[in-house]
């Protein structure tokens, strides 16, 4: 696949602190990838730098094969940006602000009444394109937002934290708006929303203190998760020790009268064995529920883990 | 470049802002030239008696054009400080830096647009000596050189608003530097003027007001001409430079 946004050895300095910290990106084609981090992670300082708004204290960053401080104008025609703050002008209307933004980048004549006709399409703003900006609630500036950034179809598009300061209904809308987006340009995501990364990403990056802790696929990041349980209820519940006899438990929780957390470890399940267990001696089992670590115990360990490490040094 | 122009344009008037500010300065420009109308009037009788006295164009246009000027650098700040101050502030830059243009072309595509605002304003306010024209001669010569003269002191004071415009983030504050630097320029060779006659001073040089005047009397120096220029590009270069440094912190 082609890779659309290549950065190397990104690294950012304010003053004598690092706020960004050799970070690599890669984004292939139809790829989200997603940004992940605490608040004062350094995401934003990234995605200003990708999108050529700060300039890197080191390191390169290519856009579709253009390098963005060589030949930055048409490095930033294949770029779609939105802030965390949508760079938006209030007293125009949501059309007029499109036409312009398409302007801005470019479009001429047909193509950009087709354009900005089609991003209002896309984007939900049929209702709402002869309103001014500053008349829209929270989740159509949002819209609007995401509008300006793709109107021009750029090759890759920044969001930066895109769904912060929704409702969950707008969540949802916005959510379901980038997935669209991905079939036909690459995404870079950042937020600090766990599930929003479990629900959109094929690639996720975690970044701590300026430093990236993980930079795989989402499926790394899900094999990632290590203890694994059962949460079992039973009306007939054997004793403690009979449950421990079956193969593979390392632990036993009790729960209530009725429920227990049985640990094992990853390669031998003894969910089967347990089945067979509870028929033959009439344990009544209720709820059978297989727990894992939650993508944000991961989360917290990897972060936890890198403060650890520089604690250390 | 002039979809930067278009934009900022569509911005300015579609904003009460700008319309107000056209309608009260030309309110008060009538007003002015309504005095200096009926001060000659009265005086006119004297006047006829004078050989080579002041006709229709010293006596009224010109005191006229010089107020203008006065209002103007009254204004501008204003005008001028939402260049970058304001989009710095409503976090709308942005918008500008990542589209595929220079830094070059947007400092111009704005600049492109303040000018075209007050040179809405400047036909708005010729068209009052333009009146005259139904019950006097005036100088059309003169009265053009004065024009020029108003524009190129337009330009000068845009172009300084706008680098002030990038230094900050507040608008207001801005706008209260532009003013003073301008002032400042205006009158700075009020202490000089006693000098003796001939001798270059580096301070009356720089005065605005000093390179505006021969322009309302008619009289157009390439020296003063080029000065403008000067002013404008030296302004413009440093916005540019100072649009692309603010990558860098």
């Amino acid at each position: 696949m082609t890779i659309l946004l290549e950065a190397r050895n990104l690294s950012r300095q304010y003053g004598a602190t690092m706020a960004v910290q050799q970070i690599d990106i890669t984004v292939k084609r139809g790829e989200i990838l997603g940004f992940l981090g605490p608040n004062g992670a350094g995401k934003s300082t990234t995605m200003n730098m990708l999108s050529g708004n700060l300039a890197p204290s080191y390191g390169e960053i290519r856009i579709n094969g253009f390098d963005l401080f060589s030949d930055p104008e048409s490095a930033k025609a294949q770029l779609g940006y939105l802030p965390e703050s949508p760079p938006l002008y209030r007293e125009l209307t949501v059309s007029e602000y499109l036409h312009h933004c398409a302007r801005l980048n470019g479009l001429r004549g047909k193509s950009l009444k087709t354009a900005v006709d089609l991003v209002v399409e896309r984007c939900g703003l049929g209702d709402v394109s002869r309103r001014l900006i500053g008349q829209l609630s929270k989740g159509y500036q949002q819209r609007t937002g995401i509008a300006q950034a793709i109107v021009h179809r750029p090759a890759v598009v920044i969001l930066d934290e895109p769904t912060s300061a929704l409702d969950p209904v707008q969540i949802r809308q916005i959510r379901e708006l980038i997935r669209e987006i991905a079939n036909e340009h690459s995404v870079i995501l950042s937020t600090h929303i766990l599930p929003e990364v479990d629900m959109l990403c094929d690639q996720v990056q975690i970044i701590s203190k300026g430093k990236v802790v993980f930079a795989d696929s989402l499926e790394a990041l899900h094999q990632k998760r290590r203890n694994n349980s059962l949460n079992v209820t039973m009306l007939n519940l054997p004793p403690a020790e009979v449950l421990a006899t079956l193969p593979g438990v390392t632990a036993i929780e009790q729960l209530s009268a009725q429920q227990v957390r049985l640990h094992y470890l990853a390669e031998n399940a003894p969910t089967q064995q347990l089945l067979a267990a509870a028929v033959n001696g009439q344990w009544q089992l209720q709820e059978l529920i297989h727990e894992q670590d939650s993508l944000e115990d991961i989360f917290m360990e990897l972060i936890n883990s890198e403060t650890q490490r520089r604690g250390k040094d | 470049m002039w979809c930067i122009a278009r934009l900022e344009a569509a911005r300015l008037f579609l904003s009460a802002f700008a319309w107000i500010m056209l309608a009260l300065v030309q309110f008060l420009l009538s007003y002015l030239f309504l005095s200096h109308l009926d001060y000659f009037v009265q005086i006119q009788g004297q006047m006829s008696a004078i050989p080579g006295a002041p006709g229709v164009t010293e006596m009224i246009i010109a005191p006229l054009l010089n107020n203008a000027a006065l209002i103007l650098l009254l204004i501008v700040p204003f005008i001028t400080m939402r260049a970058f101050a304001e989009e710095r502030r409503n976090q709308s830059l942005s918008l500008l830096m990542t589209a595929p243009l220079s830094a070059g072309q947007i400092v111009l595509g704005k600049y492109l647009a303040y000018l075209s605002f007050f040179t809405v304003q400047l036909l708005l306010l010729v068209l009052m000596p333009l009146a005259l024209l139904a019950g006097a001669a005036i100088d059309l010569y003169q009265l053009s050189a004065g024009m020029l003269g108003l524009l190129l002191l337009i330009a000068a004071f845009t172009a300084a608003g706008m680098f002030i415009s990038s230094l900050t983030t507040q608008p207001i504050i801005a706008a209260v530097m532009t003013f003073c630097l301008l002032f400042l320029l205006w009158i700075i060779d009020f202490t000089t003027s006693s000098s003796v006659v001939g001798q270059t001073n580096w301070l009356g040089w720089l005065s605005l007001l000093g390179h505006f005047q021969p322009l309302l009397s008619g009289q157009i120096h390439s020296m003063d001409l080029s000065f403008f220029i000067l002013f404008c590009s030296v302004f413009i270069l440093m916005t540019v430079r100072r649009l692309d440094a603010m990558r860098f912190n």
